[in-house]
């Protein structure tokens, strides 16, 4: 007892004396992908900076609150080319930074994680949604702040059954991803009591996105390509390709709401998100990148928070003491989602409400009401414990 | 961005070369207004002689609503409602209980209501999105939160002139000023820290880190310790305010309800330090709060997503805003027992009575 009294002494001590002296210096990376898809809508379309925009607005805070306590944050960025290999370009970035934030597809994460394990270094999934990554795949030196396919088809599914739009059209479409959200939108239906009255795969057969007289064609194909299916109450899109999900709304045959990848989406954010003090953020975002903040720069702000969060409260930027506290069980993290986020210890994964939005207004936050949980609520969105085949290693 | 910058300028009473009429000093008031106040005065002196307690008045910021409701504490009715700005959240008393002060966010100012007329007569320069706010014990300098540019905007009420702004945390929200007037304590929400501000020299001389999002700060009245809740922490850090350190903390657990549920916001402290009346957000509970033990000994249903409070001056009753029940729950301090429902604008949030 005396010795560990003496320890939080010297430690106090130390803390005072690091105000004086020279900063802590951490160091966060961001390792993306050039590049940005194509969407169907102009609107929709990511800016060149989308996600590191949200690291980099989070390394502001954090300093803020650095300045206090005798830290100051560095963001690092690095891009590769699609197909690149990206452990060259993660183990540049690992030389100066102890933490690094990703937005890479599953397989170059995973090359990533197994090549920096021995080193120490944590990592931060921003991008990659697919479930392997928390499940057969997972991996002990990964955070996941964005969402799952699961938990977000759980988010929508709670909804649409909330609504007593328990009839579900599903329109997949034909890529991989398509089919991978499609297979947790059914995972969804099964859990939650929802039918799926008919199936129908949108097959693409490599259209432009950009036409000068796309409209019209669309307005003709889509009401027939929606003809004659069974009664249902809305029709539910797989298409995170991109292809043809916001092609349905009013354009189907019956007059049915669309949900899914169009119409009303499940995201971890949205720029219409105001509630819980996300005002505040919104405008700093705003002010920081003169544009609107993204998902995908949610999720990045969240893991450089989070980073600045355990740095705090150690009071120390040691990669090893930060990663055991993030990994910890005193560990959560305010998000602007009205309740602490906290990590799933069994995969990392982070714990957060999902926002139902249609590109104007949140229209709802899930989990929705009477979806209960003997741990934590939002455990009921996604794979759940007893479920999980994780292996953490 | 731009825009927003030159319409708070404009905004600033003073700029524009007319001297701003004074508010502590009141030295504009016409002959025949005052006379009229007299009238008014014996009246109510009549009334008092009447009536078996005090009545005292009640102004409820609506931030949904953009209003503030004015509430009778002896018939327990809503006797006004006043227009004011957009997003209307903190609200105080000035000292000399002739005006209240309403911070109108997201029109960038506070908004002096004349307690008379019941009705906006002028704006203060507040720095942008103003949240909460403090007054030193004269009532002549007043301290704001700023949200949205992690500033505290300092504020000379009776020339009201900015006289600076003191660099914060990310998302300055609760404030309070030491009884000695010494010590300014501001939190801020994102970098979770209590600032305590030395108010002559406007510089920070110590932060101490508490839990997630804290939203608000509270003297006890014999200056020994700070109370800081914390939103999304869930607890109510005590701090010494000599050492600043955290010497303790309360913690609440509510049977079947979920710990996220409990959402510490609002805090009152009866005058003999006895007693912590704590605002769990939407866990729709005052909890009842033993000061020297920093025990909970009672959980008090109110309405939906409790925010703010404010005590009767003769503390025979605590008024807690419940935001999205849309009311304003009467508890009865001695009895602890929530006696009267008032229903008020959409999302109450601040509350002020008058002294």
């Amino acid at each position: 007892m005396i010795r560990w009294l003496a320890g939080l002494i010297g430690f106090a001590l130390a803390a005072t004396s690091a105000l004086a002296a020279e900063p802590a210096l951490i160091g966060v990376g961001y390792l993306g992908v050039t590049g940005a898809r194509s969407t169907l809508s102009l609107v929709d379309q990511p800016a060149e900076n989308d996600g590191v925009a949200g690291a980099r607005l989070a390394i502001e805070d954090n300093n803020t609150t650095g300045k206090f306590l005798g830290q100051r944050f560095t963001l690092e960025e690095r891009r590769i080319k699609e197909g690149e290999d990206p452990v060259q370009a993660a183990t540049a970035l690992a030389e100066k930074n102890g933490f690094i934030i990703t937005d890479l597809p599953a397989d170059a994460l995973l090359k990533v994680s197994d090549a920096l394990r021995d080193r120490g270094t944590l990592l931060f999934n921003a991008g990659a949604i697919d479930e392997r990554l928390r499940e057969a795949d997972c991996r002990g030196n990964v955070i996941h702040t964005a969402p799952t396919r699961a938990m977000l088809a759980d988010a929508l599914g709670q909804y649409l059954v909330w609504k007593k739009w328990s009839r579900w059209l599903l329109v997949v479409g034909s890529h991989d991803e398509d089919k991978l959200f499609a297979d947790a939108l059914r995972r969804t239906a099964t859990r939650f009591g929802a039918k799926i009255v008919q199936e129908k795969t949108f097959e693409d057969k490599g259209g432009a996105r950009r036409t000068d007289s796309g409209v019209t064609l669309i307005q003709r194909q889509m009401p027939v390509f929606t003809q004659g299916a069974p009664a249902y109450d809305v029709l539910v899109a797989a298409d995170e390709s991109e292809v043809f999900g916001a092609y349905l709304p009013y354009r189907t045959w019956d007059p049915r709401p669309v949900a899914g990848s169009a119409g009303l989406v499940p995201r971890s954010w949205d720029a219409s998100q105001d509630q819980w003090g996300a005002i505040q953020m919104q405008n700093r975002f705003m002010k920081l990148n003169s544009r609107r903040m993204t998902a995908l720069d949610m999720q990045a702000w969240t893991a450089a928070r989070m980073i600045g969060e355990a740095t705090s409260r150690t009071n120390s930027g040691d990669v090893k003491k930060v990663t055991d506290f993030i990994k910890g069980p005193d560990f959560s993290v305010a998000a602007f989602k009205g309740t602490r986020l906290t990590l799933r210890d069994w995969n990392l994964q982070l714990r957060q409400p999902i926002l139902l939005v249609d590109g104007r207004m949140v229209v709802s936050v899930s989990p929705q009401e009477g979806f209960l949980h003997q741990v934590s609520e939002l455990d009921t969105l996604g794979y759940d414990r007893p479920e999980s085949k994780c292996k953490l290693k | 961005m731009q825009a927003e910058v030159s319409d708070v300028t404009r905004r600033i009473p003073g700029r524009d070369g007319a001297p701003p009429p004074p508010l502590a000093g009141e030295v504009k008031t016409a002959r025949g207004q005052i006379s009229r106040m007299l009238g008014a005065a014996s009246l109510l002196t009549l009334a008092l002689a009447a009536a078996p307690a005090h009545a005292f008045i009640a102004y409820v910021s609506n931030e949904k609503s953009n209003t503030v409701t004015v509430i009778d504490t002896d018939s327990w009715t809503v006797t006004k409602t006043i227009k004011v700005g957009q997003r209307p959240r903190g609200i105080d008393f000035t000292r000399d209980g002739k005006f209240v002060m309403v911070a109108v966010g997201d029109d960038d100012t506070i908004q002096v209501i004349d307690a008379k007329t019941q009705s906006v007569v002028d704006s203060l320069p507040s720095g942008p999105d103003p949240e909460l706010f403090a007054q030193d014990a004269a009532g002549k300098i007043l301290y704001v939160a700023n949200e949205n540019d992690n500033t505290v905007t300092v504020i000379d009420l009776e020339k009201r002139s900015r006289l600076g702004d003191i660099q914060v945390g990310v998302e300055p929200e609760g404030m309070t000023i030491s009884p000695d007037g010494k010590t300014l304590i501001n939190t801020s929400e994102t970098t979770n820290m209590a600032h305590f501000i030395d108010t002559s020299s406007r510089q920070i001389v110590a932060n101490v880190l508490v839990d997630a999002r804290p939203r608000f700060a509270e003297f006890k009245h014999d200056a020994s310790e700070v109370w800081v809740s914390s939103e999304i922490g869930g607890t109510v850090s005590v701090i010494d305010p000599k050492k600043h350190e955290v010497i303790g903390k309360v913690t609440f657990e509510i049977p079947g309800l979920r710990k996220e549920a409990i959402q510490p916001v609002g805090i009152g402290m009866t005058k003999d330090d006895k007693t912590a009346f704590v605002a769990l957000g939407p866990a729709n509970r005052i909890a009842v709060v033993d000061v020297a033990s920093r025990k909970v000994t009672k959980y008090l249903l109110v309405g939906q997503r409790v925010w703010h409070m404010a005590f009767t001056p003769d503390e025979k009753y605590l008024l807690t805003t419940n935001g999205v029940s849309n009311d304003v729950s009467v508890i009865d301090v001695a009895a602890q027992k929530v006696i009267k429902t008032i229903q008020v604008g959409e999302l109450p949030w601040g509350i002020t009575i008058a002294p």
